[in-house]
């Protein structure tokens, strides 16, 4: 591969989180030799590769680490094992985190931003700390973005409270870009907003993106919102990824067994001539993560499931041009997907 | 979204606070008497009609006098005199003001060692947290009154003595409420925004996590400088405290006890209504301030 | 057919330091048995208010002040409380978003459904475990029998909702109202409850509320649609029919927004702006300001138009120069 397609490589990252033992529960694990692993492990053996410009789609339901994974991405969270690369540089040494250049906007906008610091101060503070502008020129340089992103510049003395949700994201937006980041983090950034405001924050994403030429990683449970965004998509499941490929290719002819079921799930409104939309729910429910399914963990809940699967967990490896997959039976999968795409 | 319309400027918290707080009757006028109190404090050597400290005024002709007698210094002693011969009122206010001084700065160096103590043990967290916690709650197992009086009993008499014996009694409290707050603070998003820009940990802890954690802390502030006042007031009572020559409020009703059987009752009773005047209406406007702080108790 | 509940008029307000809000202002509409019907809006249209106003769910500050809302022809506006709470969870039952706030979390859910029965019925414990049993059955919740003696925490949170529908569904209630009952789910959670209500509406004719801020979860549900605005039905017809179809601006600029409705990587239609205070609403259409098609017209309230199965409150509703069109080609 070209190292171009590898802006954002991620080699094998794993998260666990352990809970925090106080001294009895460490004397009473010693002393009954408790061996049982404890700790949840969020991601497991993640790898990917982002070319630069690009926007990946991470996708799944609760529990199945895409937030986890986008903390690691962003430097929040230290992989317990394994490595991210942006541009060919760790993102995180040492625990820390080393690079300005990814930056994150959070789910919640009533929760990331700090409720006693102006908004333009919040803005300004990373900025100014990092040296990307000098402290004289803080005020114009927030103003600026405030501009970019929609945004009265004279709002920049008010405090967070005395916005709306969606003009608190913008905030939370004018703030990340102002780090002046090559990849952007997006985590939930439309969940908890109205359709309306929702639209106006993605135009806003498709806007700057454009403009400032970031690579981004879209988190969303809202598989209608990825598939207009992003160019490629990571639909994980339990911690793991079980289908990578280009966004039209993975939701036209899913490869794997749990995303065509996850987009059987999704209601959409009835297109011209259809009555209502039926659509088939998966069975079952979503194991606990602290206890996965041994094998592959959708197995329990696939219709395609045998004994290999709940035996042997499939690895994620190429089923197609540009396409991988963790499924025993992706290509039989995919071959069905075809026909019934044509269908 | 609903959008509620912002005001024309910048409404800051502490404006809304100010607004909330006035409508509360009780607690404005206590708080209007505590300013009161602190000015009178601050001013008293302006305001007294004596000064207490200076001996060559005073006569022991003039001692123990009831309230409303004319001493030989020709004024009349409004509140009486006391053993030592001394205007009570001035006494008083000079008491005030050591008793102020001696709780607003204990009150102060608690709750910066114990807040900074308390945020850090809930940021670090690690050894970090359990060593400093620890020490903590052993010593909040037991009264603070006890501690202080080890204390001062260690270090002997003096101004500086006392106030490090009250901050070690106190600055638990401190280091318990800000340690709460801010392992509740700790989790959420907008911590961990900062961290990611990323920002250096102590901008975090002071920039980001303290400035949230201080609503608690505002309203543990204000019940530790009256406990402080009363803290004092008790030791300086049992002749711990300051030396004779800084007599504060305390140490001005001890000085009266004896005589309180024999009818001679202002030299104790009027320090001792000053002293619960003063802790009333900081109490009052800490109960009130706890009150508009309290998430429970809003809506 | 008769309808099951009856609403016209209805009217609700708080009343703030602010001023008064009325969060529903004039909500009418009818319920046949079984039907299931969608109530759509964002946050602040008053979706959920009426919905808790149907059941006299409201609290000080705020206060039904007028209408009326006629459940099998009995009116419940101005009913004592106990005559309502007779009829509430027999005869018109409520489900929630959150249904941790529902369940007890210090009873198992088998003492929960044994109290709910008690409440309206006279049953042995053995004959209530029996019915109790087989209403989580019919939701779809396995070993129905031993779930019984779990507590609500030992349940995941899809279980829990359907936990809290089968208790709602315990008396078979004429009427159910659900409130965003599948927000909080995932998707494939979601679907399942979703394919169990249809069920449940059809075998029981059990007729149902779905409150939703959700258009394709109420298109894939709900024969009927309402879509408010401010506190105001502004449009309702067939699902099918108003989703492809939509008459009132504001349907139109909602189903657009919707990034499925525009080819990938392209700009989403957006409705400028944000929902306006209720406190500060403006003299006519309350959407006007934020209406590409407003003109002086729109300065009074707008009445509703009814045609056929469909009415809007909207005096330049969209799309009928279309069907004008197409009858006209027809004929």
């Amino acid at each position: 591969m070209k190292p171009r397609d590898q802006y954002l490589k991620v080699e094998g990252v794993s998260k666990i989180f352990s809970p925090r033992l106080n001294l009895g529960e460490k004397i009473a694990r010693t002393l009954t030799r408790s061996a049982a692993p404890l700790g949840l492990q969020a991601v497991s053996d993640v790898s990917l590769r982002l070319p630069r410009g690009q926007t990946l789609g991470l996708v799944g339901e609760s529990g199945c680490g895409k937030s986890t994974l986008g903390r690691l991405l962003a430097g929040i969270h230290e992989p317990s094992s394994g490595e991210v690369r942006l541009d060919g540089l760790p993102v995180m040494e040492h625990g820390k985190k080393t690079t300005t250049a990814v930056q994150t906007v959070f789910q919640d906008p009533f929760a990331s931003l700090d409720p006693r610091m102006k908004v333009g101060d919040a803005v300004a503070e990373g900025p100014v700390l990092h040296g990307l502008v000098a402290p004289a020129r803080a005020q114009s340089y927030v103003e600026g973005w405030f501009r970019r992103v929609g945004l009265d510049p004279s709002l920049s003395h008010r405090y967070p409270h005395q916005f709306s949700g969606g003009q608190r994201q913008r905030i939370a937006i004018a703030r990340a870009l102002a780090m002046q980041p090559k990849l952007l983090i997006c985590d939930e950034p439309v969940a908890s907003l109205d359709v309306s405001i929702q639209a106006q924050v993605i135009n806003l994403f498709l806007e700057l993106r454009r403009e400032l030429e970031l690579t981004c990683v879209f988190i969303s449970h809202d598989l209608s919102v990825v598939r207009h965004v992003s160019d490629r998509v990571a639909v994980m499941y339990l911690g793991r990824i079980v289908e990578l490929g280009e966004t039209a290719q993975v939701f036209d002819r899913p490869a794997h067994p749990y995303t065509a079921a996850l987009l059987d799930s999704v209601p959409r409104i009835a297109a011209e001539g259809e009555a209502l939309v039926e659509f088939k729910p998966i069975e079952g429910e979503i194991p606990s993560p602290l206890n996965p399914p041994p094998g592959c963990h959708f197995a329990p809940r696939c219709p395609r499931a045998t004994a290999r699967c709940t035996a042997e967990a499939p690895p994620l490896a190429p089923v197609a041009p540009a396409r991988e997959a963790a499924c025993h039976f992706a290509p039989d999968q995919l071959r069905e997907a075809a026909t019934r795409h044509v269908a | 979204m609903t959008d509620i319309s912002p005001p024309q400027r910048a409404t800051s918290p502490v404006t809304l606070f100010w607004r909330e707080f006035r409508r509360n009757r009780p607690a404005t006028v206590a708080l209007a008497v505590t300013l009161l109190l602190f000015l009178v404090a601050i001013f008293a050597p302006l305001i007294a009609p004596q000064n207490p400290y200076d001996l060559a005024g005073l006569s022991l002709m003039d001692a123990r006098r009831p309230p409303g007698f004319v001493g030989s210094g020709g004024y009349t002693h409004l509140l009486g005199t006391d053993p030592q011969g001394r205007d009570l009122l001035s006494a008083i206010l000079f008491g005030l003001r050591i008793s102020i001084e001696i709780g607003v700065m204990a009150g102060a160096i608690a709750l910066a060692i114990g807040a900074t103590l308390g945020v850090v043990a809930a940021y670090a967290g690690g050894w970090i947290e359990s060593l400093i916690m620890r020490i903590v709650d052993l010593q909040l197992s037991f009264p603070a009154i006890l501690l202080a009086l080890v204390m001062s009993a260690l270090l002997g008499q003096g101004k500086a003595q006392l106030v490090t014996a009250l901050v070690a009694a106190q600055y638990a409290y401190f280091a318990r409420t800000a340690y709460g707050a801010a392992t509740s603070e700790r989790r959420k998003d907008y911590i961990e925004a900062a961290l990611a820009t990323p920002l250096h940990a102590r901008r975090v802890v002071f920039k980001h996590l303290l400035p949230n954690c201080a609503p608690p802390l505002i309203v543990v502030a204000t019940v530790q400088i009256a406990s402080s006042i009363s803290l004092e007031a008790t030791l300086s009572f049992l002749g711990l405290g300051l030396p004779v020559t800084e007599p504060s409020l305390g140490m001005l009703i001890s000085n009266g006890f004896p005589y309180m059987m024999s009818g001679r009752y202002w030299i104790s009773v009027y320090p001792g209504v000053m002293l619960i005047i003063l802790i009333m209406a900081i109490n009052i406007v800490g109960d009130q301030i706890r009150d508009q702080l309290n998430p429970r108790l809003r809506r | 057919m008769t309808p099951v509940l009856e609403v016209s008029g209805l009217r609700t307000e708080f009343r703030t330091g602010a001023g008064t809000v009325p969060a529903v202002d004039g909500v009418s509409f009818s319920l046949m048995p079984g039907e299931i019907i969608g109530l759509v809006g964002e946050s602040g249209s008053g979706k959920s208010v009426t919905g808790f106003s149907l059941l006299g769910l409201i609290d000080a500050p705020g206060q039904i002040v007028g209408g009326s809302v006629r459940l099998n022809g009995t009116e419940l506006v101005g009913m004592a409380p106990q005559e309502l709470r007779k009829r509430r969870g027999k005869e018109i039952a409520m489900i929630f978003q959150d249904p941790i706030a529902t369940l007890n979390p210090l009873l198992t859910i088998g003492q929960q459904m044994e109290m709910a029965l008690a409440a309206h019925e006279r049953l042995g414990r053995r004959a209530a475990a029996e019915k109790s049993a087989e209403a989580l059955a019919r939701v779809g919740i396995p070993s129905p029998r031993e779930r019984l003696s779990s507590y609500p925490h030992e349940f995941s949170g899809g279980m829990r909702q359907r936990a809290a529908i089968a208790i709602a569904l315990l008396h078979r209630p004429a009427v159910v109202v659900a409130d965003e009952p599948t927000t909080a789910l995932d998707v494939s959670i979601q679907a399942q409850i979703i394919a169990e209500m249809k069920a449940l509406a059809r075998d029981y004719g059990v007729a149902m509320i779905w409150i939703s801020h959700d258009l394709a979860v109420v298109s894939a549900l709900a024969s009927r649609i309402l879509v408010m605005y401010a506190g105001r039905i502004v449009e309702e017809g067939p699902s099918a029919r108003v989703l492809r179809d939509p008459r009132h601006p504001y349907t139109r600029g909602l189903i657009d927004s919707l990034p499925s409705a525009t080819r990938p990587g392209e700009m989403l239609a957006q409705i400028p702006g944000s929902m306006p205070s209720l406190l500060s609403l403006p003299p006519g259409c309350a959407f006007a300001p934020r209406c590409a098609f407003a003109s002086s017209a729109c300065a009074a309230r707008p009445d509703a138009t009814a045609a056929g199965d469909r009415a809007w409150r909207c005096v330049h509703p969209l799309g009928q120069d279309r069907t004008d069109q197409k009858e006209r080609a027809a004929s």
